[in-house]
């Protein structure tokens, strides 16, 4: 399997970025201080505004090292995307698929089998780890939900439907998504979700970690020759990768939730590295930042068996083996999508 | 015989991945894939050097070219010698501002020993079949240099192998014309293939999406 390279996290938004040989070299200030070989990088997020040298931009283009600006909250803002990789061939197919509404819908339904399936066994194994601590009655309830709602999303026949399906198991499941805060209670809540902006510390938490995902998948998406601006179930608009959305779907609970969880229940980060502005929203410190970062690299590094693959890969290269299994699917390798199902 | 158009040339080098396995070859040529490994990059560097001097070299009696550019309209192709060399000969040919009479000698670089495929002696047969087309000349054998043992083979260009060069040309064609990129058949070769990340072969030993699915979701316990 392909090696899972490192992402390159800029967290200062003073830095500026720029290459020298083959390196990339920070500077805040006017003065170097960090510098690292790009030889195994294979992309770099950059978060605030001081801006990146074109020299830099070129080689990354070239060499397939994504590069993405976010704002200091983790907005999306741009990407540098080289010439893309020539498979015309497969993006046609792939633009054919995204007209066709019984072919979009058989690839979406099996990405919502696999984000709901998902859930449920993050609810599931909460309720096996923790029988002691918790109601489980709760989760077991929701849980049985879900199961059921996996039933019906099999008997789908249009996205509308789909799509209602969806948002319902999303809410039952984001309903218990509280009760699986087992420490800290009092100082991390979650009622429900919300993003523009975040209103309390676990909807910051998840809006970031889901930032960090989506474009992990969108550079999986352009990595295996897809367009990850044109989607099967998210529907095309102008600036919004519908494609990595897609894919994002299957992997929120199992990647992003489940890490967020981690974080607040082992106590990684804590209540004081955020603040609340006049409006209610809620900002992460950069010091929290940069500690959910470094969490997220190593989970990243992370070994599990790949579920269809029966192959040992990280967690960091699941979004990359699920857009070349989707680049499989599109291409008529397969008999249909295998969503990522982790149990 | 088949004359093609200058679009529809293909890759020259691309007969050594045909030969290897015809859907590494749709993947790169075809579907634009390349999995740059370690190996490629090596091969790269080598390559470089070959064609790092720019300027010709002239001995006694051997010119040196580097870096030639050629092409075959018979087989449809075009691409690159890493070295010609020319011989002064008797029976030769003439060369534009050169005295004398030289027979011609495509050389190409790999990195790696002998292989025991023909993947390397079609490439350099094909360079001499376009090396003989543009020049209107023979060209009985070639040389190729393997880095790692830092020696030359020679290779007769026989009959045998030009033809098997010309009917993978064809081949080649209909495949790109047809845009078609073979199944896998997991082989051997897969263990030392470069676009193996991409291709996925061991996709042939797993179970169909549909049974993936039915075993996770449980539907077969009801
Ligand atoms: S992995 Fe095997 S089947 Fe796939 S391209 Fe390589 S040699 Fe061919």
């Amino acid at each position: 399997m392909k090696r899972l390279l490192n992402t390159l996290y800029i967290s200062n938004p003073e830095s500026y970025l720029s290459l020298d040989g083959e390196n990339v070299v920070v500077r805040r200030d006017e003065k170097e201080v960090g510098r690292v070989p790009l030889h195994n990088i294979d992309g770099i997020v950059s978060m605030g505004f001081a801006g990146t040298s074109p020299r830099l931009m070129g080689y990354c283009a070239e060499k397939n090292i994504s590069l993405t600006f976010l704002s200091t909250s983790g907005r999306f803002l741009a990407t540098i995307c080289g010439e893309s990789k020539g498979n015309v061939i497969l993006r046609k197919e792939q633009y054919r698929i995204s007209d066709n509404k019984e072919q979009s819908l058989r690839i979406a339904k099996n990405m919502i089998l696999g984000k709901v399936y998902n859930s449920k066994w993050v609810l599931e194994r909460t309720i096996r780890d923790y029988s002691l601590r918790l109601n489980t009655e709760i989760l077991k309830e929701k849980s049985e939900y879900l199961t059921a709602s996996i039933k019906s999303i099999q008997q789908a026949t249009a996205m509308d439907q789909l799509r209602g399906m969806e948002g319902e198991a999303a809410s039952v499941y984001f309903s218990v998504f509280d009760t699986m805060i087992l420490q800290q209670k009092d100082k991390f809540q979650f009622d429900k979700r919300n993003r523009r902006p975040p209103l309390d510390k676990v909807n910051a938490l998840l809006s970031f970690t889901y930032t960090l995902l989506v474009s992990m998948c969108k550079s999986a998406l352009e990595t295996v020759g897809l367009d990850a601006y044109v989607g099967f179930m998210h529907t095309d608009r102008p600036g919004r990768a519908s494609l990595a959305l897609d894919l994002m779907e299957e992997l929120r609970s199992v990647l992003a939730d489940r890490f967020v969880l981690t974080l607040i229940n082992k106590k990684m980060i804590h209540a004081s590295g955020f603040y609340q502005k006049e409006n209610g929203a809620v900002i992460m410190e950069d010091e929290t930042r940069k500690t959910v970062i470094f969490a997220w690299q190593s989970k990243k590094q992370e070994e599990i068996v790949h579920p269809f693959l029966k192959e040992k890969i990280e967690w960091g290269m699941v979004p990359y083996v699920q857009a070349l299994l989707l680049a499989r699917y599109v291409r008529g390798d397969l008999d249909a999508y295998p969503p990522f199902l982790w149990k | 015989m088949t004359e093609y158009k200058e679009e529809d040339y293909l890759m020259l080098s691309g007969i050594q991945h045909f030969s290897f396995c015809r859907r590494q070859w749709a993947l790169i040529h075809i579907e634009k894939q390349w999995d740059e490994n370690v190996r490629t990059v090596e091969g790269n560097i080598i390559h470089q050097k070959a064609h790092n001097n720019m300027f010709d070299e002239k001995r006694k009696n051997i010119i040196i070219s580097r870096g030639m550019p050629i092409y075959s309209n018979s087989l449809g192709t075009s691409g690159e010698c890493d070295i010609v060399e020319f011989h002064k000969a008797d029976d030769g040919i003439n060369l534009v501002g050169e005295e004398g009479l030289y027979q011609v000698f495509p050389i190409e670089y790999k990195r790696g020993k002998e292989k025991e495929e023909d993947a390397d002696r079609l490439q350099l047969a094909a360079q001499a079949m376009c090396l003989e087309e543009m020049l209107s000349c023979q060209i009985k054998e070639g040389y190729l240099y393997y880095h790692e043992i830092r020696r030359r083979t020679k290779v007769i260009v026989d009959n045998e192998l030009r033809q098997k060069v010309y009917e993978m040309f064809i081949e080649m064609h209909q495949m790109f014309e047809r845009k078609y990129t073979p199944k896998v058949k997991r082989a051997k070769r897969c263990n030392a293939c470069s676009l193996k990340n991409i291709c996925l072969p061991q996709l042939n030993s797993v179970s169909t999406v549909q049974e993936y699915m039915n075993r996770m979701l449980g539907e077969d316990n009801e």
